[in-house]
């Protein structure tokens, strides 16, 4: 295993980046083909012969048992070809069973049984020979339940809440003490709602099968795991699933797994034997598939005069599915963030008959930051103290909960540089005076941070007669860039053009890669990438040293150059292609992995940034407009300035979201989510984001990987809407702590204020 | 979306007369129909293309007034110059709705008759009276923040979302309805109906009648505006409007239709402050808890436009 030195240590072609490739904002691999609509996502793929097409019904109470079917008006209806519930699925191992003990992922059996656990679970299927027939049929289904009284209600069972499984509160020093006696404190309470990822993409699939195999192309950001449990589900050998995902339209944690529409199709594709495609619609996808749950986190703050926090504490109550463990972490992310003597995070949870949670875009941080940030803010005012003085006198000189010395934190810097570049200085610390029209306008701030992580993961690395390199490997792009970067490590550590790179991913048969979650795709793809383009390097040098024919015969293999598709030793040189067509003219593929550092746990690797935002909030209706947002982001080295910049504004917009709009709403007499759409569910649009920049400070952190990268997909999100948040305050002196922040929460504030 | 027949009208007649079968639609942007098509909320059976008939014509009337084609689409009204110039709360109103693709694509008659955004009526597994007659108001104790707080029934407490409209009602508009017996006019105010125990009936239209035009009579005296509430900055329906063309007051998202504040310009006329009239006008709303904030919302926002639409004219 390496070392975090020997990663230090070691030069490698990304670091020198002679070629200038690395960092630089290329455009995206597969832009042209999703700009002109050519990019095949799952449910476009051509299949080889006319595909059927399946819908699925969903439940319509939250919770109870279906006690009678009645599919014969659906049966009889034009084109269809099959009906399904619990009672005639083709039977499937039971949940969570593994044939193969070392699958990532067990059965996931769909149309289960008679019980009805959510609203909205898929409970029937139809497959006939038009989408239209199989949606009309559709709704001819007939389910009888015996609904239970469901228990949706998450503010009136806060108080059962208790420990997740196998956790504890995480407390140092003597939290209620240190509390107790800071002479300035802070504690107070904010809420945020139950979201949707809401993915441009709805979750899709389409199935068939060669023989015994299953071909199944669907929209996942995880390759094993799905390929895995299909093969469990279906009861097939792991080999006999060949799946794919070549191009996703968002993923945001929300495809991290499969849902029954993979299951459905592969299954009705073997029994009709022809290839069946399935989709989730947008209003399925509210209640079918996982959502970020509510939150309530309470923050407690004590602090010395000066702003010294003495005592810490964030406590937040978060729900999942009856059947689940899932659990918001919305205190762990504050624990690495601040220095204070006393501490206590911990977090409580209670299971509710609400859809199943899960992650979401930065996950934990998202809605945690939505608080602390917040109280920070509202801490400075109570000491007098600027909000980024009052974070800059909480640095912590190592990681304040383990005592590990941090890999690289620019937690400052970003703060001040992006107080800088924003014209913090010209910020009223009393709200409420500056105007602009209607307008009243404040600037709000907030500190980012989010982990960084480092998986295995494997790639290989072919070089074909013209000099073509081709990287393979089973990792996803779910609309980050991991395709165009994936390509830049290629091109940089070969020497090859980016046009003579060739970029395959988003197939189970490909060199296993964890693939695209928690921001740890780019560094661990891309290390594995890395290694197979080192390894190939090595592979070509000691194929060109040892081959009489080439001028480079007889030289050091570890001298050899790579640059312009010509390998090189002193003024000895010739072309990639030439080398290639000698000696291997069917090509040469090598593989390369990445396994994190044994001794990475010694330091405490995080992402960190600082948001500024000036909005404008009308005092007469409690309209709130974002007038201008900036983040400055230290994220390691950045692999490419356009696809990290879009993933760092990208996150912003979200926080925006989350600051003013989104929400889905729980109407507990049906234990159903009420907005369903995306004219109901509200993501901000173009008109909601004002002058909007992201900024990525220069950093190399040589102990998160042999790339000295870290990730940004999340990173964006993490703090943006608490600096909204905080903004609005500034503007109009009115603090809203239960999300999101709309007109008539804002208006109750304003007229209690008497503007 | 059920299977359903079509047919591109070639004349206004021939639309009236075909749209006398049962289970025919009118259509023409279809971009609040197909929506509620696909969801089964709308199940025509028969479709009438209205959307190329030679109704598009925005034409000045000899007293005065505008007369704006039914298929005009709503871009068209709302960059035309003469509308820009001479009834600008109009122009403002259309563009505060939906985006520039919807108001590219729907015309002038069917933004009057779009449907409630109400989501139990858009959420079929619900109850909704609108949608299914008898079924009940699932909104009515449910999440019902956006709800009416004028003429509102226990049957129904959706309200009308056309922005377009509630400027329509501030300008004294009519509308041109040609059926089996003829062409006639109809005050924009009397084409919708309050709920009532009817919901599902939402304009004075008879069976098959098509809007043919939209009249404008001369515009009145003094400044106009309109102003929206809404969640987000675009793409979103409104929590409250209100147009005001000189003395004339109209709320939106309000009630079942637009709503024309009559007690309002009474009061206004007879010189009380744009405060003090909006408040008579709100003396008959009524709220349901998660919509309270609506009553304090139109106040302080109707105020405000009066005020700008008074200081415009000056």
């Amino acid at each position: 295993m390496s070392s975090v030195s020997d990663w230090e240590a070691t030069a490698n072609p990304v670091k020198d980046n002679r070629a200038g490739l690395i960092g630089k904002g290329v455009d995206r691999y597969e832009g042209p083909l999703k700009v002109t609509g050519t990019a095949p996502y799952a449910y476009e793929v051509q299949p080889p012969s006319p595909p059927a097409y399946g819908v699925m019904v969903g439940a319509t109470i939250a919770t109870g048992r279906i006690i009678a079917v009645d599919t014969a008006e659906a049966e009889a209806a034009p084109g269809v070809l099959a009906v399904w519930t619990h009672l005639n699925v083709p039977a499937q191992p039971p949940r969570g069973a593994k044939a193969h003990p070392r699958s990532t992922q067990g059965s996931k059996p769909a149309l289960e049984s008679d019980k009805v656990t959510y609203w909205g679970q898929p409970v029937a299927f139809v497959v006939a020979d038009t989408l239209e027939n199989a949606t009309a049929a559709s709704h001819l289904v007939k389910l009888t339940y015996d609904a239970d009284t469901p228990d949706v209600n998450f503010a009136k069972r806060l108080s059962d809440a208790g420990q997740p499984p196998g956790e504890q509160d995480v407390e140092i020093g003597n939290f209620d003490e240190g509390f107790a006696n800071s002479p300035v404190r802070l504690d107070e309470t904010w809420a945020t709602p139950l979201q949707n990822h809401c993915q441009m993409e709805p979750c899709a699939s389409l199935a068939w099968w060669e023989g015994d195999r299953c071909i199944a192309h669907t929209s996942i950001q995880m390759v094993k795991p799905a390929q895995h449990g299909l093969a469990e589900t279906l009861g097939i050998g792991r080999d006999d699933v060949h799946l794919l995902t070549r191009y996703i339209g968002g993923g945001f944690g929300g495809k991290g797994q499969t849902y029954d529409d993979l299951t459905l199709a592969a299954l009705a594709a073997r029994a009709l034997g022809r290839p069946v495609k399935v989709a989730f619609t947008r209003q399925q996808m509210m209640h079918g598939t996982i959502h970020r749950p509510a939150t309530v986190m309470r923050v407690r703050l004590g602090a010395e005069k000066d702003g010294r926090l003495n005592a810490f504490s964030i406590m937040t109550w978060t729900h999942c599915h009856k059947d689940g463990s899932f659990t918001e972490h919305a205190s762990n992310f504050a624990r690495a963030l601040y220095a204070a003597p006393n501490r206590l995070t911990g977090h409580r949870l209670v299971r509710l008959d609400l859809p199943h949670a899960g992650p979401m875009r930065a996950p934990g941080e998202a809605s945690g930051t939505m608080s602390l940030e917040c109280a920070m803010d509202e801490l400075a005012e109570k000491l007098g103290l600027d909000p980024v003085e009052l974070r800059i006198r909480n640095e912590p000189p190592a990681d304040p909960e383990n005592g590990r010395p941090f890999s690289q934190r620019q937690l400052v810097r970003c703060l001040k540089e992006g107080a800088q570049l924003f014209g913090w200085d010209r910020r009223r610390p009393t709200p409420g005076q500056v105007r602009d029209g209607r307008w009243l306008v404040g600037m709000g701030m907030a500190a980012a941070i989010r982990g960084n992580f480092l998986l295995p993961a494997k790639c290989s690395f072919s070089v074909d007669a013209d000099g073509v390199i081709t990287v393979r490997q089973g990792m996803t792009d779910i609309g980050t860039g991991t395709y165009t970067v994936l390509a830049q490590i290629a091109a940089e550590t070969l020497g090859v053009p980016l046009g003579k790179v060739v970029v395959e991913i988003g197939d189970s048969e490909l060199p296993p890669a964890p693939g695209s979650g928690g921001q740890f795709g780019a560094a661990t793809a891309g290390s594995a990438a890395l290694a197979a383009g080192m390894n190939l390097r090595k592979a070509i040098a000691e194929m060109a040293t040892s081959d009489p024919h080439s001028p480079l015969h007889a030289g050091d293999p570890a001298e050899v150059t790579f640059q312009d598709s010509v390998i090189a030793l002193e003024n000895r040189s010739e072309t990639l292609a030439d080398l290639i067509r000698r000696n291997a003219p069917e090509g040469l593929t090598v593989e390369g992995e990445i396994r994190p550092a044994q001794d990475a746990q010694k330091w405490s690797t995080q992402t960190y940034g600082g948001h500024f935002v000036e909005v404008g909030v009308d005092p007469v209706t409690g309209e709130v407009r974002v007038r201008r947002m900036l983040g400055v982001f230290a994220a390691g080295r950045i692999l490419n300035a356009k696809t990290a910049k879009s993933q760092l504004t990208g996150g912003m917009i979200w926080g925006v979201g989350s600051a003013l709009g989104e929400g889905n709403a729980v109407d507990p007499r049906y234990g159903s989510l009420i907005n369903q759409d995306l004219a109901q569910y509200l993501v901000p649009v173009q008109a909601d984001i004002g002058d909007l920049d992201a900024i990525m400070l220069d950093e190399v952190d040589d102990k998160a990987n042999p790339m000295g990268i870290k990730g940004v997909g999340e990173l964006g999100n993490s703090g943006a809407g608490a600096a909204v948040a905080n903004a609005i305050y500034n503007a109009c002196g009115v603090r809203v702590r239960d999300y999101p922040i709309t007109p008539d929460k804002l208006l109750a504030g304003l007229i209690a204020q008497g503007r | 979306m059920k299977a359903f027949t079509y047919e591109r009208a070639t004349s206004v007649e021939g639309a009236v007369t075909a749209a006398q079968a049962p289970g025919a639609r009118f259509i023409a942007g279809g971009t609040n129909l197909l929506d509620l098509m696909k969801l089964e909320i709308e199940t025509p059976t028969h479709l009438i293309d209205v959307g190329r008939l030679p109704m598009a014509e925005i034409v000045e009337t000899p007293d005065g007034g505008l007369r704006i084609g039914a298929s005009a689409s709503n871009t068209a009204v709302a960059s035309n110059a003469t509308v820009r110039a001479r009834y600008p709360v109009l122009s403002e109103a259309i563009v505060a709705g939906g985006s520039p693709q919807l108001r590219n694509k729907a015309s002038v008659g069917g933004n009057l008759l779009q449907r409630t955004r109400c989501a139990y009526f858009y959420d079929t597994s619900k109850p909704c009276n609108k949608r299914a007659p008898g079924s009940g108001c699932g909104a009515l104790e449910g999440l019902n923040r956006n709800a009416a707080i004028f003429g509102a029934s226990h049957a129904c407490i959706a309200t009308h979302t056309s922005d377009m409209a509630v400027a329509l009602a501030a300008l004294g508009a009519s509308v041109e309805v040609v059926g089996a017996g003829g062409t006639h006019s109809i005050p924009l105010l009397e084409l919708h109906r309050l709920p009532g125990e009817t919901p599902h009936i939402e304009t004075h239209l008879a069976g098959g009648e098509l809007i043919t035009a939209v009249v404008l009579p001369p515009p009145p005296k003094g400044g106009q505006t309109y102003r929206k509430v809404r969640d987000r900055a675009s793409y979103a329906g409104g929590l409250a409007s209100v147009a005001v063309a000189g003395g004339q007051v109209a709320l939106g998202m309000v009630a079942h239709k637009p709503w024309r504040a009559a007690e309002a310009e009474g009061a206004l006329a007879s010189g009380a402050s744009p405060a003090e009239a909006i408040g008579k006008e709100l003396a008959g709303a009524s709220s349901l808890g998660r919509n309270d904030f609506k009553i304090p919302l139109v106040a302080r926002l109707a105020a405000a436009a009066i005020t700008e639409a008074k200081e415009q004219g000056q």
